[in-house]
């Protein structure tokens, strides 16, 4: 309990708490990023269910970054927050995860379904899918610059 | 760097029982369906894949067990999971793995389904 009241004031004296991490793109870089969620989430005392969507949602970003993005400096950049919206309001886990790559267009990615993938079909295509039902909130922007996702959750 | 999944198999009878360990990604998920198929072809019918020590699965390892899931129904067999964690449960539920396989809570409950099954 202590340790919750130390956070209180923390968080209530100077707004979000932020850490920034850099990946590689390079295979099983993205389980090493999760090792921070972990983290952040354990500081706001996030369920540890909760964790374990935000790690999922953060894994499939990076993936598609990895994938798709063809990145011009070959890595991925991580910011994880803590924070609260209001005074009283629930604490946030915010993970941002940007990529300087060729960027898409995220209106015009064909939504999968079960019946689409069953059918002897595309089996890919769901890291963006599983984010949006995973997190709270989720922000897409796009461009010739890269991509950036903010995703959100609330504990 | 090595974090790939560790796979132990078990044959018991015509069930073949899979624990896994770790984070289920594109070879975790190609570990599983070699170990799979090479059981089906040695004529297991259903396949039980215990899931407790794992806690994530990525889509594209998912994409891998619903090949492994298709493979099985093909050959009227029964796929079942059990012990998942709730994420990797509603992650199956989003991509439709829970329409076409059974879940169980327990490897108890998922040998005996499997077994009143055969």
């Amino acid at each position: 309990m202590a340790r919750r009241e130390t956070l209180r004031s923390g968080l209530e004296g100077s707004g979000a708490r932020e850490v920034s991490l850099t990946i590689p793109v390079a295979s099983d870089m993205e389980i090493v990023a999760t090792a921070q969620v972990a983290a952040m989430g354990e500081y706001i005392q996030m369920p540890h269910d909760k964790i374990d969507e935000v790690k999922l949602a953060l894994v499939e970003a990076c993936i598609n970054a990895f994938e798709h993005a063809h990145t011009r400096d070959d890595r991925v950049h991580l910011t994880f927050r803590v924070g609260r919206d209001e005074e009283d309001g629930p604490d946030y886990l915010e993970v941002e995860v940007f990529d300087q790559g060729k960027g898409f267009d995220h209106s015009i990615v064909e939504v999968p379904t079960p019946e689409k993938t069953f059918s002897g079909g595309k089996k890919r295509g769901w890291g963006l899918q599983i984010i949006r039902s995973l997190m709270d909130s989720v922000a897409i922007t796009s461009g010739e610059w890269g991509t950036r996702i903010l995703m959100r959750k609330y504990k | 760097m090595n974090e790939s999944c560790k796979i132990l198999v078990e044959r018991r009878g015509d069930v073949a029982v899979f624990w896994t360990d770790g984070y289920i990604n594109n070879q975790g998920g190609e570990e599983i369906a070699r170990q799979a198929y090479a059981q089906l072809e040695t004529g297991a019918r259903a396949l039980v894949l215990n899931l407790e020590k794992t806690r994530i699965v990525n889509s594209i390892g998912i994409s891998i067990l619903i090949e492994v899931l298709e493979k099985v129904m093909d050959r009227k067999g029964v796929l079942a999971f059990c012990a998942l964690t709730p994420t990797i449960d509603k992650t199956f539920r989003i991509m439709g793995l829970a329409q076409y396989a059974a879940i169980y809570p327990t490897q108890e409950e998922a040998l005996r389904a499997v077994a009143a099954a055969g």
